[in-house]
């Protein structure tokens, strides 16, 4: 039978509802399972309500599904907001004394977490181990692959600790195997012979891409959702010879990278909405000095301050136009973790062939939500640092001119202290040699010349996804991180006998018109779905093509969509 | 052998008629050929104004990049590659108004960078407007009630643990030129800040009003480890100013903490993409 299994995690903030889920996600990660897991989280550190939702299935899985088989609470809380959410068979597992609150009826299962971790570990911070044991006992799991995770999870708080959190899982595990109704248990088999995959969130994907990437430097203000980027490329750097700088804020950020890349390493910043405002001004300036510059917009709801912990997509027009003046840019907004990863490697080769800005869009939903990926193959890498001399030719070039005028628009690129050569740039208007000028032939030049270099970067943008359905007169268009629940929609509208075709775009700019204008012209029907309240993808397309999207489902709530969600609205907008 | 002729450049200069920027190029010429520093193993980061065009004046290479954010962009670049002789240059407008931020953290941080600061208290570029360094009560024509309390760049720098502080003076070449070697020279975060008068927009701090004020600490006995007494040398503006070195102090560098760092530049540094598989590890 095929496996679909879907747990929830809930409790307040410092309960440990994050590392519950995770837990669970990656013993089903370890057992081969595909799984998707996001998470739910308040902008503060203690109290609120947290959720930490895990889909596990034996074939791909894409996005959350809304019904759960198990809800694991860790307070009451969590049962008044999520039981409408359970499947008919579905079950709660909850600790009575902990949450305060009566079975009321027999899908409560009341398991006392608190309890048995006293008696089995004499240790009550491992109640939510208790709790993951039973939720996997529940499930009919294999322990032994539990118990590796938990072995590995817990290794460097040390070996008691390690072998106390196991016999915990064991408790809750024994416990729901001999407690349980039989119609409540179930048979999550781990899948034999399947290759092992990689369990990452989007912002982990990408801040190991960059480091794969070849990025030796990132500077950065921490701001949600983009922090842990800056995180982990602070704390792996110090090992495979990358810096982080925690700057004073997102000026320093973008400026404090435009330094290094002009000295020659891959250099990025990574930031949210409010402090890529800041960063503007910098990317013009990377612009203008012809600096190679990647910057990873995270977004979030906005304005200002917005919605911190939630996502939209409301910065692509922003994005499309951040800067003064009028200079070459590509925008990629990479669907998936496992695109994050490859996105963010063509990216810093994008910035250095074409000496420009890259933009990686992102948002709040892709950069915090996990899913397993194929282990990437490092050997498909590759690096292209473009027009890039060699220490020869820069130590033979004596009147070297960093701004050299070329039909590409590219011009050879030496180092600072490479060789002889001179490299002069400003971000004043300048000449070939990067002297400040103001003469109106020079100008047109050098401004022409820089805006060449979108030609090239047009070549290098990918098509957008499109998948035909047999029979469709309809097409749903996404962007970005949607994907999942737009695929995953799709299939459950085609066993609806409703069938879409879907065209998603993942390479924004330079925009691929062709490419969607001739996957557009096959249905009659179109519509767009973006997490955003004004449609700005359908507005961008109405813009580069011509073609007007028929209908709209939106949503700016700063929740993501689910399949389901979807469905429903297609559904209503086609009758 | 390095001589001031390879510092020289032929590009035509902006800068007015006996303006102060002109002593400053030949002071910073003299100290990079005395130090023995080739032109292309320095670099010149400058913001926007009538001194961060000095970069365009001199051979080296050149980052003349946005007002105020010289900092940041020479920090970046010293850390990408530390063999760089780095030279931030600019304004008090921009190092002490539009970049103050990023003077407070360099300061902080202690990269090893040179920071020279042309300090005329007024704004050129934009046409005589009130700096944050001009005297209270300055009038011009944004500020037609006359210019507020000014910053003081050198109290500021010493709360900010700056590492090596200096005034130089643009009415003494030769001082001026000591100043900038010992700064290039010093191994951390230097600021300089240099008294440049502005012969076209400032009529009140002149040559002859800098001239008549200025005194070298050196030739006082004065002890320059001492943080106390630099913080009284500090406050010292008005019928006396003292200029040479206010304060000296060592400290860790920021970029010889990095363990990135530690066998060569960042810059010559080769990537083994197959390090990376133990990266790719942690998440199975």
């Amino acid at each position: 039978m095929a496996i679909d299994f879907n747990v929830m995690a809930g409790g307040e903030a410092g309960q440990g509802v994050q590392s519950v889920g995770m837990i669970l996600a990656k013993a089903m990660a370890h057992g081969g399972l595909c799984v998707f897991a996001d998470q739910d989280y308040e902008n503060r550190v203690r109290g609120g309500h947290n959720f930490f939702r895990v889909r596990a299935s034996d074939r791909e899985v894409l996005a959350l599904s809304e019904k759960l088989d198990i809800l694991v609470a860790l307070n009451k809380e969590t049962i008044d907001l999520h039981q409408n959410e359970l499947k008919s068979n579905g079950v709660i597992i909850f600790d009575q004394e902990q949450a305060k609150v009566e079975a009321r009826g027999e899908n409560y299962f009341n398991v006392p977490f608190v309890k048995l971790a006293e008696e089995t570990v004499k240790n009550k911070l491992m109640t939510n181990t208790v709790a993951v044991g039973a939720a996997m006992g529940l499930a009919g799991y294999d322990f032994n692959i539990l118990a590796s995770v938990l072995g590995k999870e817990f290794a460097r708080h040390g070996e008691n600790i390690a072998e106390d959190n196991v016999a915990a899982a064991r408790a809750g595990f024994d416990f729901a195997h001999e407690h349980s109704a039989n119609q409540f248990r179930q048979k999550i088999r781990p899948l034999r012979g399947s290759s092992r995959r990689m369990l990452l969130h989007g912002n982990e994907a990408l801040a190991l891409g960059a480091m794969v990437g070849g990025c030796k430097f990132i500077a950065g203000y921490p701001m949600t959702p983009a922090t842990s980027i800056l995180e982990y490329i602070a704390d792996k750097g110090r090992q495979y010879n990358a810096v982080a700088v925690h700057v004073e804020d997102e000026i320093a950020a973008i400026n404090m990278a435009v330094g290094a890349a002009y000295a020659g390493v891959r250099a990025m910043v990574a930031t949210s909405g409010g402090g890529f405002c800041l960063m503007v001004e910098g990317l013009a300036l990377a612009g203008i000095t012809e600096t190679p510059m990647v910057v990873v917009l995270a977004q979030r709801p906005g304005p200002a301050t917005g919605m911190p912990t939630r996502t939209e997509q409301g910065e692509l027009w922003f994005a499309l136009h951040a800067g003064h003046g009028e200079f070459p840019r590509a925008i990629l907004a990479p669907a998936t973790a496992e695109e994050t990863f490859h996105a963010i490697i063509k990216a810093l080769n994008l910035a250095e062939k074409y000496q420009t800005p890259v933009i990686v869009l992102t948002d709040h939903y892709l950069a915090t939500s996990y899913a397993t990926v194929q282990r990437f193959d490092l050997k498909q890498v590759k690096i292209d640092r473009g027009e890039l001399m060699s220490n020869e030719e820069a130590n033979r070039t004596t009147e070297y001119e960093r701004h050299l005028v070329t039909d590409s628009g590219i011009s050879p690129r030496a180092l600072p202290g490479q060789g002889k050569a001179l490299v002069v740039t400003d971000s004043d208007e300048h000449n070939e040699a990067g002297h400040l000028i103001e003469d109106a032939e020079t100008r047109n030049q050098q401004n022409l010349k820089r805006l060449r270099k979108q030609n090239g970067l047009r070549t290098e943008i990918g098509s957008p996804k499109f998948q035909e359905s047999p029979n469709s007169e309809l097409t749903l268009i996404g962007w970005g991180s949607t994907y999942g629940a737009i695929r995953e929609a799709a299939n459950l509208l085609q066993e609806e006998k409703v069938p879409v075709n879907v065209l998603h775009i993942t390479e924004i700019w330079p925009f691929p018109a062709e490419a969607v204008s001739s996957a557009l012209n096959k249905g009659t029907k179109s519509i767009v779905i973006e997490s955003n309240a004004t449609a700005q993808m359908a507005n961008l397309i109405r813009r580069e093509t011509g073609y007007r999207v028929n209908g709209t489902i939106l949503k700016s709530d700063g929740r993501p969509f689910s399949p389901q969600e979807i469905v429903d609205r297609v559904k209503k907008e086609v009758t | 052998m390095v001589t001031v002729k390879d510092y020289t450049e032929s590009v035509p200069i902006a800068w007015c008629p006996g303006c102060g920027n002109f002593a400053i190029l030949q002071a910073l010429r003299k100290a990079l050929v005395d130090l023995g520093k080739e032109p292309h193993q320095v670099l010149f980061v400058s913001g926007i104004g009538q001194a961060p065009k000095l970069p365009h004046y001199t051979h080296g290479n050149v980052f003349n990049g946005l007002h105020g954010r010289t900092l940041p962009v020479a920090t970046g670049a010293k850390i990408a590659n530390n063999e760089l002789v780095v030279i931030g240059i600019d304004g008090d407008g921009g190092a002490y108004g539009e970049g103050i931020g990023h003077l407070l953290a360099a300061m902080r941080r202690n990269v090893n960078v040179t920071y020279m600061v042309h300090n005329n208290q007024v704004y050129g570029l934009t046409k005589g407007q009130a700096s944050p360094t001009s005297d209270l009560g300055f009038v011009t024509r944004t500020t037609p009630l006359g210019a507020g309390q000014p910053v003081n760049p050198l109290s500021l720098a010493l709360a900010s643990e700056v590492s090596f502080l200096a005034r130089g003076f643009v009415g003494d070449i030769e001082h001026l030129c000591r100043l900038l070697r010992m700064g290039i020279d010093y191994r951390g975060f230097s600021l300089i800040d240099i008294l440049q008068p502005c012969v076209s927009f400032n009529r009140r701090n002149t040559y002859q009003w800098d001239r008549e004020r200025v005194y070298k600490l050196e030739d006082e006995g004065y002890d320059p480890s001492d943080k106390t007494g630099a913080f009284a040398k500090a406050q010292e503006w008005g019928e006396r100013i003292p200029i040479g070195l206010i304060y000296r102090k060592e400290r860790p560098v920021y970029e010889e903490q990095l363990p990135a760092l530690k066998e060569e530049p960042l810059v010559k540094q080769r990537i083994d993409l197959s390090q990376f598989e133990a990266l790719l590890d942690e998440f199975m």
